[in-house]
């Protein structure tokens, strides 16, 4: 039990499921399966956007892929409108919004090395432009998916949504990547100090690309399943998920420093977000609650990392 | 406790500073009384950086008191300090390079704002400028930005002795002329001649020990952050003061080799510089006073052959690196990943780590060189400074690296570890591994078979066997650019 | 004889300015005259106040992802309690300011990365404008409406803002003892708190100035619009920052120019216009931007490699 408490991620999840009691208390449980149903679908988009930011995250201060909602919404539209609701295309639909993540990825990464800039602001200039990619190639319409497509999207299998399984295996494969395998331990070195990972010979920029590169392919699938889910893309599909991918992250008890991430604390902060809107909907509050709670919750969160972290040296 | 010096401008009394395990200062007492200039010798690590901390208030002492104008200074800080008189020009440069010479002559002196203190601050920085190197040309309107390194540290000197209506009362000086010539230097410590004589103190730390016996009124040795000696101008001669310094490191230079007849293994050619190469099975020093190039070129080093976009199986150099804060240890993770992270690529199998692999590396390497931990996974902030050091020599050693680059690699390690490491390098070396090594310690140079030594960013000289002394390396530091 | 690296500097924006501004003069030469002159420049007055709030977070090395918000968030209370009850409206923006300098002093003292801080505070302050103004609306107050459209004789009045704000600004920050002691700790804190200075002290003076700039840019923006919503100025974090930059400020090292900033967000305001007088696809205008925001990373890189060059001659 004291083991289980220590975990970082172990909060998330308490205060995940204390607001889904709440939310059930005030309904009296007349919708816990939908409710649980419907959490568990929103917060699998988040844990996509949020896996992809979290490895970003963890390459150390500055790096946040601000260009997260942008790539979304040109994969959405981009993929929709070549599949042209056409269920045989599926995959080559599939193939192409992870071309959009690796160009989106690759324009990003040669922007910071280019212009040795911090990847912040050269992600949010390179979102201008893929946000003007996408509003020009939606241009308004409201192209259907494909109907299997949206019928996976949208169903469970064993009681558990489709979308929500895919999410769970792509946490577990990025557990993998980042415990088990070398380019895990070197994007954590990076994130505790770039001098020092470059002098223990570690290639920086090798792995920083990579990071950035499945950061922006992970946005574009979401986007992709998101635009099929909610069936067709939108242009401001994406904009939620901007704050959303960061604060799951960083309640989710990956270190906002840098260097040490945290897979299983993404569902836990990626439900809780869900769970809070939807409780406060319950409640009967409006949207500029939520927002202020959205901000508090991460300015606190911030604050208690950083006092652990104090508290260690 | 009675107070030893009544008039002193400022007295420390059994000052007791710890970093770690490591005493950095140990019941130290030092009084420093008006009209005089102590001259503060001993090798990196005695304790000078660490005495000088605690008179300009940076450092609070873990025991200890400070007395001024016989009143007890408790709290004392850098504010009490300042208000005092006392005044630090500090070894590495600390101006605001975005700022103006003026810019920043106001931030030092906090007592000069109001309406107007531009022309008040021009001309105090202006007087104290033409009083300590007449004739020095320098546009005290112009940013420090553009200035050449010689001139910053003129700036900051004159700074120091700049009065702002809270006359100096004890400037310390710490290396005051690494980056100045031999007529800069000569007007130096004449001014501070002329600045004790109407009753101001200095304390005066150098390299140069000539300067300290023509300058000191008191010469101050220190060893292990204890006074060791202490006598008057005259109570010392050259030699005299190297041995109460004391010698970290004595004997092993018989331990050379000469590799002149061996293809080299590195060859790096700087501008305006002699060219640089290194043997096979060939221990190089890289000396000079710090600062001077030395740091810079092992990292061109390192990144001319070093993977930058894609890891390579078999890695041409390795680093281990002096300031282990900055850029060594990583603070979040265990002895073992610290140790293993270099050559995560020879513990993996078809991209997975393979733990067995690892722990059965670090088992290895923790008999070898001795880490003084029960267990491997505890964190790597658990070990002491010299234990970490052995981590960071251990990641670089169990690399298969042919050429280890060393960048002042034993700063704040204590002497059982570095007789330890010594051991090490030259058994690695004989096996045929190279290393360049870095060191400000004069005595680790002469563990070397071959010395280079920098002066503004370029080789001056090279020397080889017994050419490689004390004298020699401070003579090529300093005057090498005439020779 | 070399010329000052500031002049060099200050070179760019004034140059990008006189040739953006040749480049409007010769697509429509109707431009060439008082009334012309104030549509161009006319919402160049809140830019150019944004641009100098910004500009003192990045003279202390932080950077505020929340300006856009805050300036929303501003407006908002300008259009609403600042109208009707001018009291509480000013003891709002009191609070406002006074909750910037604390966040400076926590950003401070706990060692946080000021970009998730202010990330976390910009969520703050858009649900407080929601809340405020759930929908657009609300009245400037009629003395800011009157500042604004008042027609100075010879020159319009934004540009006459403009200078004053130059000019003003210039003498706080780079001629006044606590300018240099904002620069100061941008450049070498340590040095600073060697002198004896309390660095906590000047962090957050530096965040409360530029919370009062940003108050002014909020009310000024009102005065122009008449009325206020809470998404009104989301934009200008990226002006903002891109401003400063443009005006040959950096990221760290304290060096700014607030002269260089006001014409950077003049130069930022023309660009607006003329990429509408090239009639770009109302598509590619938010692309444009991006477009521009990256050339001028990319002339800055290149002026820095020229200055290093003379450096080393």
């Amino acid at each position: 039990m004291k083991a289980l408490l220590a975990k970082p991620w172990i909060w998330s999840f308490i205060a995940a499921l204390s607001v889904w009691l709440a939310t059930i208390a005030v309904t009296r449980g007349a919708s816990t399966v939908g409710l649980s149903q419907a959490a568990l679908t929103f917060a699998a988009f988040s844990v996509l956007v949020g896996i992809g930011q979290m490895f970003v995250i963890t390459l150390g201060p500055g790096n946040i892929d601000l260009s997260v909602p942008a790539t979304m919404t040109l994969a959405g539209t981009v993929t929709l409108k070549y599949m042209d609701g056409q269920n045989g295309l599926i995959l080559q639909g599939l193939g192409i919004a992870i071309m959009v993540g690796v160009s989106v990825g690759v324009l990003n990464y040669a922007l910071i090395k280019a212009l040795r800039i911090p990847p912040i602001i050269a992600t949010l200039s390179m979102s201008f432009i893929v946000q003007s990619a996408a509003i020009w190639t939606n241009r308004g319409l409201r192209i259907k998916p494909p109907q299997v497509l949206a019928d996976f999207t949208t169903l469970t299998s064993f009681g558990i949504p489709n979308i929500a399984l895919i999410a769970l295996l792509i946490s577990i494969l990025a557990w993998v990547l980042l415990h088990r395998t070398p380019y895990g331990r070197w994007i954590a070195a990076i994130g505790q100090s770039l001098p020092a990972a470059r002098m223990a010979g570690i290639a920086v920029d090798g792995c920083r690309f990579v990071t950035y590169l499945l950061c922006a392919v992970l946005a574009a699938i979401c986007g992709y399943l998101l635009a099929c889910f909610s069936g067709g893309a939108a242009l401001n599909m994406g904009t939620e998920y901007l704050l959303m991918s960061i604060a799951v992250v960083v309640i989710g008890g990956t270190a906002v420093a840098g260097g040490d991430s945290n897979v299983p604390g993404i569902w836990g902060a990626s439900l809780f977000m869900f769970l809070v809107v939807s409780m406060l909907n319950t409640y009967g509050l409006g949207a500029g609650v939520r927002l202020i709670m959205t901000g508090v919750i991460i300015i606190t969160v911030i604050l208690l990392a950083s006092g652990r972290k104090a508290g260690a040296r | 406790m009675p107070l030893s010096h009544p008039s002193a401008v400022l007295e420390v009394a059994n000052a007791t500073v710890r970093f770690g395990e490591v005493r950095a200062l140990d019941g130290v007492s030092l009084a420093i009384m008006p009209g005089e200039c102590i001259g503060l010798v001993g090798h990196n690590g005695a304790g000078k950086s660490t005495i000088v901390a605690v008179i300009n208030g940076s450092l609070s002492p873990h025991q200890g008191e400070i007395f001024s104008d016989s009143t007890r200074l408790a709290p004392y800080g850098i504010g009490v300090a300042r208000s005092r008189g006392v005044r630090c020009v500090f070894q590495e440069l600390s101006l605001c390079p975005n700022l103006s010479i003026v810019e920043n002559t106001r931030i030092m002196h906090r007592n000069l704002g109001g309406f107007g203190w531009r022309a008040r601050v021009r001309g105090i920085i202006a007087a104290s400028l033409d009083a300590v190197f007449p004739g020095h040309g320098i546009d005290v309107g112009g940013p420090v930005g553009a200035l050449s390194i010689a001139q910053r540290q003129m700036v900051e000197i004159a700074m120091a002795f700049s009065d702002s209506g809270q006359p100096p009362r004890l400037v310390i000086l710490d290396e005051p002329t690494s980056s100045l010539d031999a007529g800069l230097a000569a007007q130096l410590l004449a001014h501070v001649r002329r600045f004790v004589a109407t009753g101001g103190a200095v304390i005066l730390i150098s390299h140069m020990l000539n300067e300290i016996l023509e300058t000191a009124s008191r010469v101050v040795v220190m060893k292990d952050g204890k006074i060791v000696a202490e006598r008057g101008a005259g109570g010392f001669d050259h030699a005299g003061l190297v041995k109460a310094m004391g010698s970290a490191v004595a004997h092993q230079a018989a331990a050379r080799r000469s590799h002149a007849a061996t293809e080299p293994v590195l060859e790096l050619s700087l501008p305006k510089s002699q060219p640089f190469r290194a043997c096979k099975g060939e221990v190089v020093g890289l000396a000079g006073l710090g600062g001077h190039g030395q740091t810079r070129m092992l990292l061109a080093m390192f990144d001319r052959h070093s993977p930058q976009w894609w890891p390579r199986r078999d890695p041409a150099v390795t680093f281990v690196a002096g300031d282990r804060r900055e850029n060594g240890i990583f603070d979040l993770w265990s002895i073992l990943k610290n140790m293993t992270v270099a050559s995560l690529g020879d513990l993996s199998r078809r991209g997975l780590l393979q733990d067995a692999a690892e722990t059965k590396r670090g088992a290895d390497w923790k008999a070898r060189i001795e880490i003084r931990t029960p267990d491997m996974e505890n964190p790597i902030l658990s070990l002491s400074g010299g234990n970490q050091q052995k981590v960071l020599f251990a990641r670089a050693l169990s690399t298969r690296a042919p050429v280890v680059l060393m960048d002042d690699p034993m700063r704040g390690v204590d002497v059982g570890t570095k007789q330890e490491v010594y051991g090490m390098i030259r058994a690695e070396a004989e096996a045929g591994r190279t290393f360049v090594w870095y060191s400000t310690e004069m005595e680790e140079m002469q563990l070397c078979d071959r010395v280079y030594v920098f002066r503004n960013g370029a080789i001056v000289a090279e020397l080889v066997g017994d050419a490689i002394s004390e004298q020699d390396i401070l003579r090529a530091s300093f005057e090498g650019a005439a020779a | 004889m070399r010329i000052s690296t500031d002049t060099l500097r200050l070179a760019v924006p004034v140059v990008s300015l006189l040739l953006l501004l040749a480049g409007v003069f010769y697509l429509q030469p109707r431009a060439m005259s008082y009334t012309g002159l104030n549509l161009l420049f006319n919402l160049a007055v809140p830019i150019a106040l944004a641009t100098i709030a910004q500009m003192l977070i990045m003279a202390v090395n932080d950077l505020d992802l929340s300006m856009g918000t805050f300036v929303s968030f501003v407006a908002c209370v300008a259009a609403t309690y600042l109208h009707d009850t001018p009291l509480l409206g000013a003891a709002i923006l009191l609070a406002a300011i006074a909750a910037y300098a604390v966040m400076g002093v926590i950003i401070y003292l706990r060692d946080l990365p000021s970009i998730v801080v202010t990330l976390g505070m910009s969520f703050v302050w858009a649900g407080l404008a929601v809340l405020i103004l759930p929908a657009p609306g609300g009245t400037a107050p009629e003395w800011a409406r009157a500042a604004m459209i008042s027609k100075p004789p010879l020159m319009p009045m934004a540009i006459v803002a403009s200078a004053v704000l130059a000019v003003f600004a210039h003498l706080l920050i780079m001629r006044s003892s606590f300018g240099v002691l904002i620069r100061g700790v941008g450049g070498n804190q340590r040095s600073v708190l060697r002198a004896g200075w309390p660095i906590v002290a000047a962090r957050a003076g530096a965040y409360a100035l530029a919370a009062t700039f940003a108050v002014a840019a909020g009310i000024c923006l009102v005065g122009l619009t008449t009325s206020a919503d809470a998404n009104i100025a989301l934009r200008y974090t990226l002006l903002s920052i891109a401003g400063v930059i443009l005006g040959g400020g950096e990221f760290t090292g304290g060096r700014i120019s607030p002269i260089g900033a006001v014409i950077g967000a003049l130069t930022l305001t023309l660009a607006g216009s003329f990429l509408s007088f090239l009639r770009i696809s109302p598509d590619w205008q938010i692309g444009a931007q991006g477009a521009i925001l990256i050339i001028v990373l990319a002339l800055r890189l290149l002026l820095n490699r020229l200055e290093s060059k003379g450096d080393m001659a």
